[in-house]
């Protein structure tokens, strides 16, 4: 009985959470005359909401820049992240040690400090309404650099050395011989960088004005808030957010636990 | 050991590039835009503590910090309530664990656009989903997003909606880590679950609490897409924050060196909210 009755809270509970997100769905399916209800079902099912989604406004072309600067810093964070990460942990060079401390500093700084005069460079550099603005200033991410540099601190010297000594140099090392051994890590740092880079409004928001290049957060915040309150206009918005939602949740299922292990091991959320 | 240093400044070299000009530059410059009227069409002029001087008689400013600090005191709680409420249940032997576990983490994942217009629709006034189910029980609809009085509350709880998943998780891993003999011992001198809960449980929760508050309360102060969309930060400015305020002198009265000064202004305040919550708890248990 008590185990009953804990269930059925639980089962509200995850209602909230589950409920809404296949509303959304639903909604985007119906006619205006049927927005407003509470059905999942629609009774009429039509495109017409992503016909009219998709005509409005470049939906298409935002996927695609939002595939293309997520993949690009992505790559970038986990490739050269991973040389630089290898480079502080297992090469003695000059200067080591300063970089080290500094990316440690640099994580304490608050993000709300360096946004306006990193946004003031972006415009000297002539970068507005470019991929480079979208791009560049997330190519490196310290925290990602820490992750890899503690895992690259764990793997034996012996590994190392006879890399050396069959003549490797040590991009090979890095790639051949430490890569295969951190797929952990390498995940966990791909998985949140991917993430952040896809939800990413504020910074598109302010490098961004052609609609051409906007994101697919970024047009779809542009989209919602030139359409009007009417049921039709609702269907619509709901639409152009489910392009941005569906392949998350898509990847999510999938990978469930990596998504959740990933996110609270480091502390940094979506 | 030639060749080591070379390789070691040759990969490393892109990064501390990097970290110059997007982290250290940026950190200097910050100070020298708060001394500069700046619109990056002309060139900038020197304007001493002018920035300083309208920010402390600024109220738009100052409504946003209070606007700020009435979410923390709805969103904060409700925060804390919710995520361990639901990290006890589901911290006992479960059908589905893992599907209950992935059901409240799923908004954790979606972009906060998204989460944000997906509540545009449940807020909505004539067509939402909330309205709609209070209609149901012959409850008047509520104008969630156009009433001053509810329309920041309403953002804190859209707020702990997203993010709770997050912070389930956390609770979750430091319950796992409460020995059993504690709550056994307790037991045994005739503790009630009740009782169990409030003097074991939660204080060694207490380093997971003080990680929910400090990641609840940066949250707070970096709301932005939330009032962007759903009010404008409206009504009343009653939802205007600090990096909505901060974009917009940025971006549309192109004001360069008051923005710096915002963002200066809101990065000293974490520091300071901060460290007065972490002296607050961890003195929380010696009283």
């Amino acid at each position: 009985m008590r185990r009953t009755a804990f269930y059925l809270v639980l089962a509200v509970a995850a209602i909230a959470f589950l409920y809404p997100f296949l509303w959304m769905a639903a909604t985007t399916f119906k006619s205006p005359a049927e927005v407003g209800g509470l059905s999942l079902l629609p009774a009429q099912p039509t495109l017409e909401n992503y016909r009219l989604m998709w005509t409005r406004a470049p939906f298409g072309r935002a996927l695609f820049n939002s595939l293309l600067v997520a993949t690009t810093i992505t790559m970038s964070v986990l490739v050269f992240g991973s040389a630089a990460a290898y480079a502080l942990a297992r090469l003695r060079f000059p200067g080591r040690q300063v970089l080290n401390a500094v990316t440690i500093a640099v994580l304490l700084v608050p993000a709300q400090l360096t946004l306006i005069p990193t946004y003031t460079l972006i415009v000297q550099f002539g970068w507005i309404d470019s991929y480079a603005a979208l791009i560049v200033p997330y190519a490196f991410n310290a925290t990602a650099i820490l992750i890899l540099r503690q895992f690259f601190l764990q793997v034996p010297r012996s590994l190392i050395d006879s890399a050396r000594l069959d003549g490797m140099g040590e991009l090979r090392i890095l790639f051949t011989v430490f890569w295969p051994l951190a797929k952990a890590p390498l995940a966990t740092v791909g998985i949140l960088t991917f993430m952040g880079a896809w939800n990413e409004v504020l910074w598109p928001l302010l490098v961004v004005r052609d609609e051409q290049l906007m994101t697919l957060p970024q047009l779809l915040t542009v989209f919602s808030l030139g359409g009007g309150a009417g049921p039709r206009q609702l269907a619509t918005k709901l639409a152009a957010t489910m392009v941005l939602v569906v392949p998350v949740v898509a990847a999510y299922a999938l990978l469930q636990r990596f998504f959740i292990e990933s996110m609270a091991s480091t502390g940094i959320k979506g | 050991m030639r060749a080591e240093a070379r390789s070691g400044l040759l990969l490393s070299t892109p990064y501390a590039a990097f970290l110059l000009l997007f982290s250290i530059f940026p950190i200097g410059f910050s100070i020298v835009l708060v001394l500069l009227k700046w619109d990056l069409v002309t060139p900038p002029s020197f304007a001493g503590l002018d920035n300083l001087q309208h920010l402390v008689g600024d109220a738009r400013f100052w409504q946003s910090i209070v606007n700020t600090f009435v979410f923390l005191a709805i969103h904060l709680p409700l925060q804390i309530v919710v995520a361990l409420t639901l990290a006890l249940a589901l911290n006992r032997r479960l059908v589905f664990r893992a599907f209950w576990r992935a059901a409240f983490f799923l908004p954790v994942v979606i972009s906060g656009a998204a989460v944000t217009i997906l509540w545009s629709a449940l807020y909505a006034t004539d067509v939402g989903l909330i309205n709609g189910l209070l209609a149901r029980l012959d409850l008047g609809p509520v104008p969630w997003l156009t009433d001053p009085a509810i329309a920041m509350p309403a953002i804190a709880v859209m707020a702990t909606w997203k993010n709770v998943g997050f912070y389930i998780v956390i609770y979750l891993a430091g319950l796992q880590s409460v020995p059993r003999s504690c709550h056994e011992a307790v037991e045994l001198e005739g503790a009630t679950a009740w009782q169990s809960f409030w003097h074991v449980t939660l204080p060694l929760l207490k380093p997971q609490t003080l990680l929910v508050v400090t990641l609840s309360t940066i949250g707070g102060f970096q709301l932005f897409i939330e009032p962007y969309v759903l009010t404008g930060g409206g009504p009343l400015r009653r939802t205007l924050s600090v990096i909505l305020y901060m974009y917009r002198n940025a971006f549309s009265y192109q004001k360069m060196g008051y923005a710096a000064t915002l963002g200066l202004a809101l990065a000293l305040l974490i520091a300071v909210v901060l460290i007065v919550q972490h002296r607050v708890i961890g003195s929380a248990d010696e009283a």
